[in-house]
């Protein structure tokens, strides 16, 4: 009985920091996979929308729905002037100029945020009816990580269901499949650009929010977590929901496990593994098949 | 070639190579005059700053360190934010060597150090350079963080995140000792290890194997369709650039007679990164500049204004990757260029 | 009696569902002058990326000189001699001319492995350059970056890099593709320059290029080998006309 609820409360914990991370990282998977951009600021959207969200709770007192709408809007309208004035630019840019652009950014974002708010890490301060623990039957396990599972499986479901069944969803999976083939068929690719990046976006503003306890956010929240949220999508497969899903959790699990049980060094399997497989499957669990 | 005029080959042949194109190409690896400002430049801080010696040890180290990154990335195109793998491996090659008392003379200690970098970077070259782009990028994260969970795992061994303090690195030819308060001998020997490794880069870089990574940069697919062994050149380039960035990881714990875990991190790489980069990435001497300048601001701006240093550094990497890509050099290229076509059109 | 240099049996090349290539038996002998025509997406550039070893069949061989080999790499091919040229320039653009050409032959003779001399010093690989982008009337261009060329001479240039492989079977892809036809006459002299025993295969929709330089000519039409003879049996084929010469090309010769 004692040994069903620790792997319970194991496993649990790991789904919660896995979802986390796919939350975040979904919109990287879509906009790397869409754009073939290296996008190695994501985090650092995240992590504003994540600022966003818990000052405006903290601060300005606001509610807990309303906060995460904020910071889902800040996040989505930082992107997009972001996008279309600077990014915009690099589209056709080598892979290095990308990552040297990316990689100020992130610099850029984490002097603002010490320069504006501070050095110190903010707290999510949870809404009551989230708070405490809830019973599972085989275990007890707090409220909010349970609620995190289950947004973020309807997150990936919802995302997958609109990739398969709306219009738009079409148009990036047929762009990110063949671009020019997708531009001849007379799909925007431009305008699809801006609204998937925007999108990521406010996605990883939600993870940042959502996530503030289980990743923490602190200034460093940009480069701390930008191998894991690399790992998580290359693992998993450009521009493959499922992928990033999977990969996250699995990544969320062996995470928490390694650390609890090896906490000096243990994550080395993490990187070991993501070697193995990337080299097994270059792109991805997921990925585009090599023609 | 043809069998056409045998009679008047010869005078043609000096004729030929006489042409201003190919005299380019036959005189390209001469020595030119400002070749040697750089090192009667670092003469010139020994003389004038001694106060300095440390801050210019440290910045020869990133020379040597840049220097062997810009033969991976600048000369053969490999994308790589783990080149710190290597240097963290030459600096606790000696650092662990030293600690232990095992071996402790510093040139042979170097030696070592390249060696055990090259066979590191033959085995992950070996596996990694099958692949590119976005997945190659991932991978050589991937083996740097590896080697500094490796690190940690042993912490026992290698001190961890504190890591093995007060190296006991033997004088150098016996004379000179290393003071930890007088950076002298830190200095000459480092100056003097940057130089002979610099002679080896420039060899490398103008002989026809440098010619072939260039064109692999320049063209991968027309490489192939030449019938260039593209990755096996890729793959001896990378083990070179390795041993090279491992020479300089061996000589910051040499000189600094320290090493710990910062030797393997992401930040360490993204700075090299940086700092070529700044210089002006494939060309010989961007190294040398990047450094320059990259560490004379940090010196004077981050222990001031570390956000501010922060905020201004990233500021700068997204000019250089919108306007400036190739750097301080590539932006005096333009100039020279430009200056060039307005006086010949004159 | 010429002997056949470059061969293909039942070749074939599908991805998924589609077919690029079916089933070609195809020969191209010793200092052959060999057009391959037909409409866009016939299959033209795949069955030379077949050849080549850019792309692996799925069905079937490719023989040279008798030799299997469908298994070999691109680059272990060319040093078996075959060579090619892209549709679209596939050039060293930051370098000069006279190094896209170098590296090339120095690949070829084994230089360009060495590390411990300048290759400056290779002044046989050097002359060798120079002699080709003579041939190609390149000489003025020869110090110039590739980037800073006319489209045409950028195009010769792509020419002169097969040349200095010295293959004995050279596959050019639409050479005088882009070329303005003021230029396109350089591009046809150097083709007619050739060394005769080279056998040369060029896919072209130009029909004045094809009319003068071919001795042999195959249509291909969706992924097959539709007709082959020469270039006046293939012009006056009713069936050919229909499917590919007829609205498009005349001799007056736009493609």
């Amino acid at each position: 009985m004692d040994f069903v609820a620790d792997f319970a409360g194991i496993l649990l914990g790991g789904l919660a920091a896995g979802t986390v991370l796919f939350i975040v990282s979904v919109g990287l998977s879509v906009t790397m996979g869409l754009m073939g951009f290296v996008n190695l600021a994501h985090g650092a959207f995240a992590m504003f929308g994540g600022y966003v969200i818990v000052l405006s709770m903290n601060r300005a007192h606001f509610g807990f729905t309303s906060a995460l709408a904020l910071g889902f809007v800040a996040t989505v309208a930082l992107s997009v002037v972001l996008e279309r004035t600077l990014y915009r630019r690099l589209y056709r840019a080598g892979e290095l100029d990308q990552v040297l652009f990316t990689i100020g950014l992130i610099f850029i974002f984490i002097a603002a945020t010490i320069l504006v708010v501070g050095p110190e890490s903010q707290t999510l301060k949870l809404p009551p009816a989230l708070g405490g623990q809830l019973n599972l039957g085989f275990v007890q396990y707090r409220t909010y990580s349970i609620f995190l599972i289950g947004i973020g499986f309807l997150i990936a479901f919802g995302i997958w269901l609109a990739f398969e069944r709306t219009r738009i969803g079409a148009q990036i999976r047929a762009t990110v499949d063949n671009r020019r083939m997708a531009e001849s068929l007379g799909i925007n690719v431009d305008r699809l650009f801006t609204i998937t990046f925007a999108f990521g976006s406010g996605m990883a503003a939600l993870g940042g929010g959502l996530g503030a306890e289980f990743l923490g956010l602190d200034p460093q929240y940009a480069l701390k977590y930008l191998v894991y949220f690399l790992i998580a999508v290359s693992v998993g497969g450009l521009g493959s929901v499922l992928g990033v899903y999977y990969a996250s959790l699995l990544l969320g699990v062996l995470d928490f496990v390694l650390k609890l049980y090896l906490p000096q060094g243990g994550t080395i399997f993490i990187y070991a593994l993501t070697i193995l497989l990337l080299l097994w499957r270059p792109r991805g669990l997921f990925g585009r098949k090599e023609t | 070639m043809n069998a056409a005029a045998p009679v008047a080959a010869p005078a043609q042949i000096t004729s030929r190579v006489d042409h201003p194109a190919a005299r380019a190409l036959t005189g390209r690896h001469r020595v030119r005059w400002w070749e040697a400002l750089p090192w009667l430049a670092a003469v010139a801080l020994y003389l004038a700053f001694p106060d300095y010696l440390g801050f210019g040890t440290e910045l020869l180290i990133v020379i040597l360190f840049a220097l062997s990154l810009d033969l991976a990335l600048g000369y053969a195109g490999i994308i790589t934010l783990g080149h710190a793998a290597f240097f963290g491996g030459g600096a606790y090659t000696v650092g662990m060597l030293a600690f232990y008392g095992v071996w402790t003379e510093p040139i042979t200690g170097l030696v070592l150090a390249a060696a055990t970098a090259a066979v590191i970077g033959l085995l992950s070259g070996l596996v990694l350079l099958r692949t590119s782009g976005l997945t190659l990028l991932m991978l050589t994260i991937c083996t740097m963080a590896l080697m500094e969970q490796a690190d940690n795992m042993a912490r026992t061994y290698t001190g961890g995140f504190d890591g093995l303090p007060d190296l006991p690195i033997a004088p150098v030819f016996g004379l000179f000792e290393f003071n930890p308060l007088y950076a002298n001998t830190q200095f000459l020997y480092a100056l003097g290890v940057l130089f002979l490794c610099f002679a080896f880069v420039r060899t490398l870089i103008y002989s026809p194997f440098g010619q072939s990574l260039t064109g692999i940069r320049e063209n991968l697919l027309r490489m192939h369709a030449v019938g260039s062994p593209v990755r096996r050149r890729l793959v001896i380039c990378y083990t070179i650039s390795a041993a090279l960035a491992g020479v300089a990881g061996g000589l910051s714990a040499q000189t600094n007679a320290f090493v710990n875990l910062s030797a393997l991190d992401l930040d360490r790489a993204a700075t090299v990164l940086i700092v070529l980069i700044l210089g002006g990435h494939g060309r010989l001497y961007g190294a040398f500049i990047g450094a320059v300048v990259y560490l004379t601001l940090e010196h004077f701006l981050a222990q001031i204004y570390p956000t501010a240093w922060q905020l201004g550094l990233g500021i700068l990497l997204v000019l250089i990757a919108l306007f400036a890509r190739n750097g301080i050099l590539g932006l005096g290229e333009t100039l020279w260029r430009r200056y060039d076509a307005r006086r010949a059109a004159s | 009696m010429t002997e056949t240099r470059l061969e293909t049996r039942a070749l074939s090349r599908h991805f998924g569902a589609l077919t690029a290539v079916q089933a070609i038996d195809f020969k191209l002998a010793t200092g052959a002058r060999h057009a391959l025509i037909g409409p866009n997406g016939a299959g033209k550039t795949t069955f030379v990326n077949l050849l080549t070893g850019v792309l692996r069949p799925t069905h079937g061989h490719v023989l040279l000189g008798g030799c299997d080999i469908t298994d070999k790499a691109q680059a272990e091919r060319v040093k078996l001699g075959i060579a090619r040229t892209f549709q679209i320039n596939r050039l060293f653009r930051g370098l000069s001319a006279l190094e896209n050409v170098c590296i090339a032959v120095a690949e070829r003779v084994g230089a360009a492995s060495s590390m411990i001399y300048p290759a400056g010093w290779r002044t046989d690989v050097i002359d060798e350059a120079m002699q080709i982008l003579e041939t190609l009337k390149l000489t003025d261009a020869a110090r110039r970056r590739v980037s800073e060329l006319a489209y045409g001479r950028q195009r010769l240039i792509e020419l002169a890099i097969a040349i200095g492989l010295k293959p004995e079977v050279l596959l050019l892809d639409e050479p005088a593709a882009g070329v303005p036809s003021a230029e396109s006459h350089i591009i046809l002299d150097a083709l007619e320059r050739l060394p005769e025993h080279i056998a040369v295969l060029i896919i072209e929709h130009d029909m004045d290029v094809v009319f003068r330089f071919a001795k042999r000519v195959s249509v291909m039409v969706g992924g097959a080998l539709f007709a082959e003879g020469t270039p006046r049996e293939i012009e006056a084929n009713p069936k050919v006309r229909e499917v590919y010469l007829g609205q498009s090309s005349q001799r007056s010769g736009h493609g």
